[in-house]
């Protein structure tokens, strides 16, 4: 039956270079289990593939996954790439090893959320659900 | 932003519009139709090349090294790339941009990743719609990658124009190469792996099933109603047949990739000169008349339905007292479709 069938789309990435994609496979499966697409682009990814890529797909969601410390140099990137490709209507989390102290900045630099190691898998899919801009539909 | 914006953006190469567009087409949003109607006119330009096969053996490698191909030929490349719809919870991984990031920034590659939401075909349902939007927007070729397609998944011969079915080493005997479906369906087999011990059997296995004869892709119109129906023009092309070839690939390091490219060449070729080209595209647009009419049909049904009749029929499929078939007749009276 065709009806107006919107689905969350969700871009999971992992910017800069580190290959620690565990974390980032099992939250793109447990947002698969929440009825979720997600694009899975992998890792070594830059800010430029990142922004590219979320604009052939038209994502709802962009989840940054990173581990390398690098956070506060890459996550801003992604996001001005973003704006520059005209992308400023997508809801945008990261996870990874990222210190308290840096969240508010990430946060002032246009990420939504940031979510720590030990964050329960419902708060990550209640937080996008409640959270998607659903303006496609 | 108007509808008439979008696909002007589109026409001029605005590639976020493009990716709105197929947003729109994928979750039938209430302008998709009139979208669809502006493009049609600038859409049966671009060459459609599907690309299936089992999963794991290679097809995403071997887009990945398709379009590179034809990049360095000048050529502007699109990808749209099915991957399957959980049946349990609707949610999809869809992954196949891992093996293409090569093409990631190329302005002259638009890459699109796209769930099957339930069909069973190897396809989704707006893949039709999508490769539209694709075509007209410009696009030399499309590589329309099916899921990992098993035996039956047999849509995308209906889809595309020239069919790559991908096969690897390992994967069964010589009766698997001659079961009906999917092997019936290629123009071009690539036996990809093919530095694997086992590859040079696989394509002995091919060659043997291809020597037993085969049948050209649009008699797939032979199972389509309408077109059963339609007698107005021959459904047989002329001149002569197209010998498939199977071809050696190692996709992950392009060896093998200029024949495949080669073989592409010569089947649109091929189909241009044996008038085959507009068969398929015949057969193409009747299937796609048919869905459409079929899933039209089933939303006036249930718009027209009262629900007290539904429930009843349900209560009497479940005790037993009704057939699903009697119950339908019994529907379609309800609504004034009886015949």
């Amino acid at each position: 039956m065709t009806t107006n069938t919107q689905k969350i789309r969700v871009l999971v990435a992992k910017p800069g270079l580190d290959g620690h994609d565990r974390g980032a496979k099992v939250v793109a499966r447990a947002l698969r289990d929440a009825g979720l697409e997600v694009i899975y682009t992998g890792i070594r990814q830059t800010p430029d593939m990142i922004a590219e890529s979320a604009l052939q797909e038209d994502v709802d969601v962009i989840g940054l996954s990173i581990l390398s410390g690098a956070h506060m140099a890459l996550l801003p990137a992604v996001v001005d790439k973003l704006r520059q490709v005209g992308i400023d209507d997508v809801l945008i989390v990261a996870g990874g090893i990222i210190p308290e102290q840096d969240i508010v900045a990430l946060k002032e630099a246009g990420v939504h959320a940031v979510f720590t190691p030990g964050t329960p898998m419902q708060s990550i899919i209640d937080f996008i659900k409640d959270n998607v801009p659903l303006n496609k539909a | 932003m108007s509808i008439q914006t979008l696909t002007d953006q589109l026409l001029s190469g605005h590639r976020r519009s493009l990716a709105r567009l197929i947003t729109y087409v994928e979750n039938d949003h209430p302008d998709a139709a009139e979208a669809l109607e502006r493009l049609y006119p600038h859409t049966g330009q671009a060459h459609l090349i599907g690309i299936t096969g089992a999963p794991g053996t290679g097809k995403s490698s071997l887009v990945n090294q398709l379009a590179q191909a034809y990049r360095r030929r000048e050529q502007r490349v699109a990808v749209l790339a099915v991957d399957p719809t959980s049946p349990f919870s609707g949610g999809a991984i869809l992954g196949d941009r891992i093996r293409m990031t090569e093409l990631t920034g190329d302005p002259g590659v638009f890459i699109r990743s796209m769930a099957s939401r339930g069909s069973l075909g190897g396809l989704a349902r707006a893949v039709g719609d999508a490769l539209k939007v694709l075509d007209a927007a410009g696009f030399d070729k499309i590589l329309l990658e099916t899921v990992g397609a098993g035996q039956s998944e047999v849509e995308i011969a209906k889809t595309a124009q020239t069919v790559i079915v991908v096969e690897a080493p390992g994967l069964g005997d010589d009766v698997q190469a001659i079961k009906a479906g999917i092997l019936e369906i290629a123009d071009i087999f690539v036996v990809n792996k093919a530095d694997r011990p086992e590859a040079k059997r696989t394509a002995a296995a091919l060659k043997m099933m291809l020597e037993l004869g085969h049948a050209p892709a649009h008699h797939l119109l032979r199972h389509s109603l309408l077109a059963s129906l339609d007698q107005t023009s021959p459904y047989e092309a002329a001149g002569p047949a197209w010998t498939i070839p199977v071809l050696p690939t190692v996709a992950i390091n392009g060896q093998g990739l200029d024949e495949v490219v080669a073989a592409i060449e010569q089947h649109r070729q091929h189909l241009l000169d044996s008038g085959e080209l507009a068969l398929r595209d015949r057969a193409r647009l009747i299937d796609e008349l048919e869905t459409t009419l079929q899933s039209e049909l089933m939303r006036q049904v249930i718009a027209r339905l009262p629900a007290d009749v539904l429930a009843e029929m349900v209560a009497r499929l479940d005790d037993r007292s009704l057939t699903p078939q009697a119950a339908a007749q019994k529907i379609l009276a309800a609504v004034g479709l009886a015949g």
